[in-house]
């Protein structure tokens, strides 16, 4: 796989952005994952979200300005979370449950701070918290003594500011109060220190212009981003104070982080500049705040007091929390794997590129039903279908996919494509054709009765020689990322296309008009869904009106398919049903066969079909055979368009799923009724090797592990030719096991008055042999 | 080599065309070009070898997955 194409696929994903709250704090509280520990009654961790980010939780849980809040996306849903107030009900509960302890730096540097205001303890907090030596020197009486100053103890209680300047000290920084620092003292500083922050107001700066250069304002010349001075050991805060931003107490902290984060790549000899991250404003993480519905604020009973625990975990829960998911909440697969796009892609990409080793993700990679689904949700159409496509195709070209995955439905695929099934026929008493009706091999393995009525139909209806063509759309190659034998079926089917004389092909299954369109586009072909409703339905035929409303059901290859399925929806209606939507073709989801799901990973598949059916009590009518079978094999009760266009069973909605082994019974007599009554061709049934008898749950159990009657009726036929099987002495049964493609199939089984009795059937890959 | 796919108990099984009892023999597997030593019941005679289906769809396939990932 492309590696550019790969970050491409990566960066449309936009689940790993943070939230807006987070964007927005200077400090980056994740205030998400805060309120998400709060939701859930756990303070303590939630404690640590915070403390994580904040380097005097009890100061500022008192006086962040919380710009988070001007943000948050609950405000489009009741108002914002008082993320402000959270804060603070978790400092009054979880406060000494804060654990610090700063890190061993391997050559600690001594750093001096001037000024022991919020940017210089802030700075301090962090270089002492990365192992250095850390002295502050204040003017003032106290540190802090701006804060004591501003706020009433109301607002701010001075016990506050002396739990967070004494858990600072705690730490090892040491402040020295009452000590100026005028511009020899500053030299000073510089040459016994390996890196000086000039942490003042704007006051003093002036004074200092013999050793840094200062700006038009008057105060020291910092740079923008790294806070930088004309002198490379020191460092400078202050932007926000005055010159550029209002003073705020949540800047000056990020002033000082900023600051320190200079200090500290300095000390290292590491680039001002590179990647720093601080730099971020702003999120594009998408949120649907629709689907929320609004609720307003919870307000303390003692507003003075602020949230009690239970207020703060009522209000927590308010949170959404913001995340993009819309892709994620809506598939299966993705949800299987607990994963979403952006972690998928990389993992895939990965799983693509291993040379020598495991390769974790392979059934993942094919467990994608490729229905775009997930393209029509995303704000950025993401198609993981495409990115699994082609890691799939990447993985089997070079022979790294494990070919068990799809063998069974490339060999139902090459039995559709085999002599036994595959035909075209001009229409009989015709040269040429105009059209070339193309069923599909799904429907023809599903309702073979109907599709000869519906071609009686069309030749009817139709002038100038309606062909027919019974192959399949190659659709399991193309899913299943075997390039080239998909090219070579295409192929074929327009070899036979000009043969024909190049006629309009009409086809009854989405996936073959999808494919068609997609890989034969210069052929034309429409769906049988448009062209009956421009030739009209066969009259005359007695059609009772379905029971109750029915619930459409478009298949997911079908999902821009806007012609067909409003013909579909007019026939429907024009024969009496009361046709309800399940939320619209455009996001239709797939019913559990797409991408050949229901092979490589079943309980995936089952769980899209179980997902669908659930949605409404009425019966489905679907216009794919498969997605029709899906439905009834997972006990929904389902019709298929037809089934209102030809009806032959009372009740078509009970009609079971044919199976695997009925679809091919089902293609195997399509061919030879077709051939024998139109084309009059003699056409000899076959004769079984054995009969068999089956029982209803070992018939389940057959399809379930996906192993075919005929091969066991073969198994038990060589079985009792050549006398090679196990006899169970206490029951009297018999074992027999045959190699077949690649699986051995083993049939348990015992000979009865009406053909041999089936008890088990299974199989295995792996070849054994005893030594000779 | 001890095998990797355990005793299934076929003490009730004959090979119907030798009229023995099954053996539990050394055997050869392969997956995959893969091949390797186990232990099965077999007919000791004919050489048909067991396999029930506890050990396909249990040690079996998980070795064979195993193989299939690498
Ligand atoms: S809803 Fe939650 S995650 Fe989203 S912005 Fe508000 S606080 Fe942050
Ligand atoms: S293509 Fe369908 S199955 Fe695959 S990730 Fe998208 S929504 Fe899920
Ligand atoms: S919809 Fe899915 S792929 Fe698109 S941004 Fe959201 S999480 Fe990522
Ligand atoms: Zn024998």
């Amino acid at each position: 796989m492309d590696g550019d194409k790969i970050k491409a696929w990566e960066a449309l994903c936009i689940e790993e952005q943070p939230p807006a709250c987070a964007a927005a704090c200077p400090l980056r509280v994740d205030a998400r994952a805060m309120a998400e520990k709060m939701a859930a009654g756990d303070f303590v961790a939630a404690m640590a979200v915070y403390a994580r980010a904040v380097p005097f939780p009890a100061i500022l849980a008192h006086i962040c300005e919380h710009p988070c809040e001007a943000v948050c996306r609950r405000a489009e849903a009741g108002g914002a979370v008082r993320i402000g107030a959270l804060e603070r009900a978790l400092v009054e509960e979880a406060y000494p449950s804060i654990r610090r302890a700063a890190q061993r730096a391997r050559k600690p540097k001594t750093i001096a701070v001037v000024g022991a205001g919020l940017a210089g303890l802030t700075a301090a907090f962090d270089l002492v918290m990365k192992g250095h030596a850390v002295t502050v020197f204040e003017a003032d009486a106290q540190p802090l003594d701006r804060l004591h100053r501003d706020y009433l103890p109301a607002v701010l209680p001075p016990s506050a500011i002396a739990a967070d300047v004494g858990a600072l000290m705690k730490l090892g920084v040491d402040i020295r109060c009452r000590q100026r620092i005028d511009p020899p003292s500053l030299d000073a500083l510089i040459a016994g220190h390996d890196a000086v922050l000039m942490a003042v107001g704007p006051g003093p700066a002036a004074a200092f212009s013999g050793t840094l250069l200062l700006n038009a304002a008057g105060r020291i010349d910092v740079d923008r981003q790294t806070r930088a001075t004309s002198h490379p050991k020191v460092f400078a805060g202050g932007l926000h104070d005055g010159t550029e931003e209002a003073w705020s107490a949540i800047g000056s902290a990020a002033d000082g982080r900023r600051a320190a984060g200079s200090i500290d790549r300095f000390l290292q000899g590491a680039s001002l500049t590179a990647s720093r991250g601080d730099e971020r404003a702003g999120t594009c993480l998408y949120v649907n705040v629709e689907s929320h519905t609004a609720v307003p604020p919870v307000e303390a009973a003692d507003p003075a007091a602020g949230y009690g625990h239970a207020e703060a975990t009522a209000e927590a829960a308010r949170c959404f929390p913001c995340h993009c998911l819309e892709c994620v909440r809506a598939c299966p697969y993705l949800a299987h794997y607990n994963t979403y796009p952006k972690r998928a892609v990389r993992e895939i990409y990965n799983n693509d590129s291993i040379v020598m080793g495991n390769r974790k993700s392979n059934r993942m990679i094919d467990s994608c039903t490729l229905c775009g689904l997930c393209t029509e949700l995303c704000p950025n159409d993401l198609a993981m279908g495409e990115v699994c496509l082609e890691a799939r195709q990447s993985m089997v070209e070079r022979g790294h996919m494990p070919a068990s995955h799809h063998d069974f439905a490339l060999r139902d695929m090459a039995f559709s494509r085999s002599d036994e099934v595959a035909f075209a026929r001009h229409q009989p008493g015709h040269e040429r054709s105009a059209v070339l009706f193309f069923p599909g091999c799904q429907l023809a393995a599903s309702a073979p009765g109907q599709v000869a009525a519906v071609y009686r139909h069309l030749t009817e209806r139709i002038g100038g020689g309606v062909g027919f063509m019974l192959d399949c759309c190659a659709a399991p190659a193309h899913w299943s990322g075997r390039t080239a034998l998909h090219g070579e079926a295409v192929h074929r089917i327009r070899t036979v296309w000009e043969e024909f004389g190049r006629p309009r092909l009409v086809t009854a299954c989405s996936t073959c008009l999808k494919l068609f369109g997609e890989f034969l586009p210069d052929v034309p072909t429409s769906s049988l869904w448009t062209e009956l409703e421009r030739i009209g339905l066969p009259d005359g035929a007695k059609r009772p009106a379905p029971k109750g409303p029915l619930a459409i059901h478009d298949p997911c290859t079908a999902r821009h398919a806007v012609d067909v399925q409003a013909a579909v929806r007019s026939i429907a209606t024009s024969l009496g049903a009361e046709v309800r939507e399940l939320g619209g073709a455009e996001k239709t989801t797939c019913c559990g066969y797409g991408g050949l799901v229901s092979f490589a990973h079943p309980e995936v598949g089952n769980a899209f079909a179980d997902r669908r059916i659930t949605e409404s009590d009425d019966d489905y009518l679907a216009y794919c055979a498969m997605c029709r079978d899906n439905f009834a094999r997972r006990g929904k009760r389902a019709l298929h368009l037809m089934d209102l266009i030809f009806p032959d069973a009372d009740d078509p909605a009970a009609r079971p799923d044919p199976g695997f082994s009925g679809r091919r019974d089902n293609r195997l007599r399509l061919r030879r009724r077709l051939l024998r009554e139109l084309w009059g061709e003699s056409m000899s049934d076959p004769v079984p090797p054995v009969t068999l008898v089956i029982a209803d749950a070992v018939r389940a159990d057959i399809e379930r592990k996906l192993l075919l009657v005929d091969d066991i009726a073969e198994v038990i036929a060589e079985a009792e030719r050549t006398g090679r099987k196990l006899k169970d002495r206490t029951t009297g049964r018999l074992t027999a096991s045959g190699r077949i493609g690649t699986v051995t199939t083993w049939v348990e089984y015992e000979a009865g008055a009406a053909g041999f009795v089936v008890h088990r059937i299974y199989g295995h890959r792996m070849q054994v042999e005893a030594k000779p | 080599m001890s095998t990797p796919f355990g005793d299934p108990d076929a003490s009730d099984l004959v090979c119907a065309r030798c009229d023995r009892p099954l053996e539990m023999l050394k055997v050869e597997a392969s997956y995959l070009g893969q091949t390797f030593p186990v232990e099965l019941p077999a007919c000791p005679t004919c050489g048909f070898v067991y396999v029930s289906e506890e050990i396909a769809a249990g040690r079996m396939l998980k070795v064979e997955q195993a193989l299939e990932d690498k």
